[in-house]
């Protein structure tokens, strides 16, 4: 593995901690913001409409509808201010940017859902990836508590 | 002023707590050996010379080979001299690690910048160009290069099409963001001239002041 490769799987968020995102999932961004002082967790839901960039320079492009405006946001997905990522519905798409839902309102934005064995499997290995992580952060907590 | 002599690994991204990104290049600086010292006394300035990367035995010539194997190391690929205005605090022999750097320092970088080959007006000097369509003819050209019966001449130094690129370029006061001793890393905030692969040399910035 060159530097790197090996550099970036060291300072990125550890592998396994992100979901598979493809272009055209609907998702949720838990993306921690300050207020004043004190900082809180946002929820961005929306639909990707482009993934750029390999390992920790990766981003995705989530738009959404606000009050009949499209807002669009980019997140860096290795950001530490990016919380928590989760797949709410994969979409069945046929580009890898789906800058035409720009030009799209109402029903036209939605994506067809994929539905299948693999997304099944895909959201069974995502669900046990989670109870793991609980798990894990559950052991971690209660030793730093004795 | 710190020498050291390395090979520029790519680039990439740091995190800072609160999400803001820098842009770093990742450099493989050292260990260097000090394969010489200059005196005063005997070549009439004070200077220390470093070796980085070790060469087999066949591709260095007779005098480096010997040397080498006087101050008991392997012949090297680069040699390099910084210049010095006392005696030298180092001895021959001696081993030169990242660890002269520290984070947050400011450092320059010299290095070899990518060739362009012969390069147009535009890539080379950043020339303006002409319009795309409309009729227009002059698409890259660069346009008038002076007057006519006077001067009668080109003025020297016009700024022309020619060779660009493959040249010494240092870029100064550039910030160590990280230190990493195990594996001979330095990662610099911004950019360094030259591929990734080719040989820089870092060393302490010579008119830093932090901002």
């Amino acid at each position: 593995m060159n530097i790197i490769q090996q550099i970036e799987s060291e300072l990125g968020k550890p592998d396994g901690t992100l979901p598979r995102i493809n272009v055209g999932d609907d998702v949720e961004v838990d993306y921690l913001i300050r207020e004043g002082e004190k900082e809180r967790i946002q929820t961005f839901k929306g639909l990707v409409l482009a993934v750029q960039g390999r390992s920790i320079r990766k981003t995705m492009v989530v738009r959404r509808i606000v009050q009949g405006e499209g807002v669009e946001r980019t997140f860096p997905l290795h950001s530490p201010r990016v919380h928590d990522v989760r797949v709410t519905k994969r979409g069945r798409v046929r580009r890898s940017k789906l800058f035409y839902m720009r030009d799209r309102v109402g029903k036209s934005t939605r994506t067809k859902e994929r539905l299948g064995d693999k997304v099944r499997a895909e959201r069974e290995t995502e669900k046990a990836r989670r109870t793991a992580q609980a798990t894990a952060a559950k052991d971690s907590s209660s030793k730093d508590g004795e | 002023m710190t020498l050291l002599l390395g090979r520029k690994r790519g680039m990439t991204q740091l995190f800072a707590d609160d999400g803001t990104v820098t842009p770093v290049t990742v450099v493989e600086a050292g260990p260097c050996i000090v394969m010489q010292l200059r005196t005063e006394e005997k070549d009439g300035y004070s200077a220390i010379q470093l070796g980085y990367e070790d060469v087999r035995d066949k591709i260095s010539s007779k005098p480096q080979r010997e040397a080498a194997k006087a101050i008991g190391t392997a012949p090297k690929r680069f040699l390099r001299e910084e210049r010095l205005h006392g005696p030298s605090e180092h001895e021959v022999g001696q081993a030169i690690t990242v660890e002269v750097f520290e984070a947050g320092s400011l450092v320059d970088v010299v290095g070899t910048t990518k060739g362009r080959g012969f390069a147009g007006t535009i890539k080379r000097h950043g020339f303006a160009r002409g319009p795309k369509t409309h009729g227009s003819m002059n698409y890259r050209a660069p346009g008038s290069i002076g007057c006519s019966a006077y001067p009668g001449r080109v003025f020297k130094g016009k700024r022309m099409s020619g060779h660009y690129g493959a040249s010494r370029k240092t870029v100064k006061n550039l910030e160590v963001m990280r230190v990493d001793a195990d594996r001979n890393l330095l990662l610099i905030k911004g950019s360094v001239p030259g591929h990734n692969g080719s040989f820089v040399q870092v060393q302490t910035a010579r008119t830093g002041v932090k901002k």
